[in-house]
């Protein structure tokens, strides 16, 4: 194997490959080094990694099922959260609150589980299992920072806050990776790239409705009311990470807080953070619930 | 095509008579959207005796239509702010005034963001709302924003650029908020009532252009046209 011989072939493809690494040199030099720390069995895959940081931005577009897997995930955890809430009664949830809110937004929850699975069996592919979740986010302790999760309204609630925000944020982060499989869609069904983003944005909206529902319980603002420094307006510093992005102010290369508001000649940044809601890719959402909701052993 | 005459009649009539007297807000003109796009110089605006139209398919079209509904939203809650209905608490009065706020600046976002392919400002027709009445505010505010819902949600595939769609996805739940809202101070518990949100598979339903023009322009006295997606005002 002649690993010089390998960087030149993809040079001719990919003239940009020493960019995507870094230097030339640092190519090479990546490349001695790991032969004199890696026995020869395993150069492969040391070069393996190599490109697989370099490619990585243009190589991980998740295929429609991949996403529809990752929502289906975030599907299942909403609706452990709510069935382990109603299962409560009214020792925790108002018999009130329940009717009014918890019953819709349970049943809401139970359906795109079953939706996203009736979907993905659809496609030929294998739904994936419910994950090992721990609602006190304690990654199995069952004694994480909320512990009392399902003896606590007011957690309850906090926690159903940021289920709900952060699963708008979810889906949102998925629309241009569903755009990007568009002719993919299309070359499995006519019709499915239309189905699947429109289902997508569906149940993103039905996320967002229950968001809002849910804050107004809480007192908050029905919209995420971001300083210029924190998106996070729960007060919850623990879930900074969730809502981490919720104080951008500039939309499509405007910063919108220059723009004209009733005011005056600028909009306030609460009102600019309040009036777009903010994405999070697969990877940030992965991070921030793999190791406390989502265990991770 | 649109001649130089047409335009200037466009610009006279449409734009100088602009619903910017409700709003008491000045224009904005970047164009960052509209200079990304390089289909810019292709888009035509066509008027028509009675309508101002999306015009070619593509992105452009499907901002302006964004554009028609937020300048349709803000124009109406600029109005509710302006005359209160009776017996406003000032819990309701804090939240709306927020709505007003967020819509006037989608608004103002997508006429900066559309610059010169932007549609000329539209002429709202609020004769069928009692703005004194509580009932006929909100009832109103629920149909435009569930209406809002249903068009984004269902012309979001007919957006090419993955840049866009992001904006109407941070748009569209934003929407998704205040509608839930306005349903809750409707009845308490209708925030994903089944005449919008699917009972069985708890999906937002979705619009087309067409159906959504069609209600839009019952509000409208400038009236909006989509020959481009099947929608031709009568």
């Amino acid at each position: 194997m002649n690993l010089f011989n390998i960087i030149e072939e993809i040079e001719n493809v990919d003239p940009e490959v020493y960019g995507r690494i870094s230097e030339r040199r640092d190519v090479i030099k990546n490349i001695t080094s790991f032969g004199s720390k890696v026995a020869l069995a395993a150069m492969p895959f040391a070069i393996g990694t190599i490109f697989k940081k370099a490619y990585a931005q243009t190589t991980t577009t998740p295929s429609v099922v991949a996403i529809l897997n990752y929502a289906l995930t975030l599907e299942y955890l909403e609706s452990t959260f709510y069935n382990a809430g109603k299962a409560k009664g009214t020792a925790l949830i108002p018999a009130a609150a329940a009717t009014n809110y918890f019953n819709q937004v349970t049943t809401d929850e139970n359906n795109h589980v079953t939706f996203l699975k009736g979907v993905i069996t659809s496609l030929g592919a294998i739904p994936v299992s419910a994950p090992e979740i721990d609602l006190t986010a304690g990654n199995g302790s069952n004694a994480g920072p909320f512990a009392d999760v399902l003896t606590n309204y007011q957690t309850f609630l906090a926690v159903a806050q940021v289920f709900e925000d952060t699963g708008v944020r979810a889906y949102k982060g998925q629309a241009a990776n569903i755009l990007a499989n568009k002719a993919a869609a299309e070359g499995v069904k006519a019709g499915l790239y239309q189905t699947v983003l429109t289902a997508a944005l569906g149940i993103h909206a039905v996320e967002a409705r229950h968001a809002s529902a849910i804050r107004s319980i809480r007192g908050a603002t029905p919209w995420i009311t971001s300083t210029a420094t924190l998106g996070n307006d729960t007060g919850i510093g623990l879930v900074n990470a969730n809502y981490d992005g919720e104080q951008n102010v500039s939309q499509g290369g405007v910063d919108v807080t220059t723009l004209k508001s009733v005011a005056g000649s600028t909009t306030s940044v609460a009102i600019a953070t309040a009036a777009f809601d903010e994405a999070l890719s697969m990877d940030q959402v992965l991070a921030i619930l793999q190791g406390s909701f989502l265990v991770k052993h | 095509m649109k001649t130089d005459s047409q335009e200037s009649m466009l610009n006279a009539n449409m734009a100088r008579r602009s619903f910017l007297r409700y709003a008491g807000v000045g224009v904005a003109s970047v164009g960052l959207l509209a200079t990304a796009a390089s289909c810019h110089k292709d888009h035509k605006i066509i008027p028509s005796a009675n309508a101002i139209d999306l015009g070619a398919k593509g992105d452009i079209a499907i901002l302006n239509y964004a554009y028609a509904l937020e300048q349709l939203e803000a124009a109406f809650y600029l109005q509710v702010a302006a005359t209160p209905y009776s017996g406003i608490t000032s819990s309701e009065t804090a939240l709306l005034t927020d709505i007003r706020d967020h819509e006037v600046l989608h608004r103002e976002f997508f006429k900066a963001a559309l610059g010169a392919s932007a549609i000329p400002a539209l002429t709202p027709d609020f004769s069928t709302i009692n703005f004194s009445s509580r009932a006929s505010v909100l009832g109103a505010a629920a149909a435009f924003e569930d209406t809002g819902v249903t068009a984004y949600d269902g012309a979001g595939y007919l957006i090419d650029n993955a840049a866009y769609l992001l904006i109407a996805g941070k748009i569209v739940s934003v929407e998704a908020r205040h509608a839930a809202l306005i349903r809750n101070l409707i009845t308490p518990g209708s925030f994903a009532g089944a005449d919008v949100v699917d009972p069985t598979t708890s999906i937002n339903k979705s619009a087309t252009i067409a159906e959504v023009l069609k209600i839009a322009n019952t509000y409208l006295k400038t009236k909006v046209s989509a020959v481009n997606y099947g929608y031709t005002v009568a």
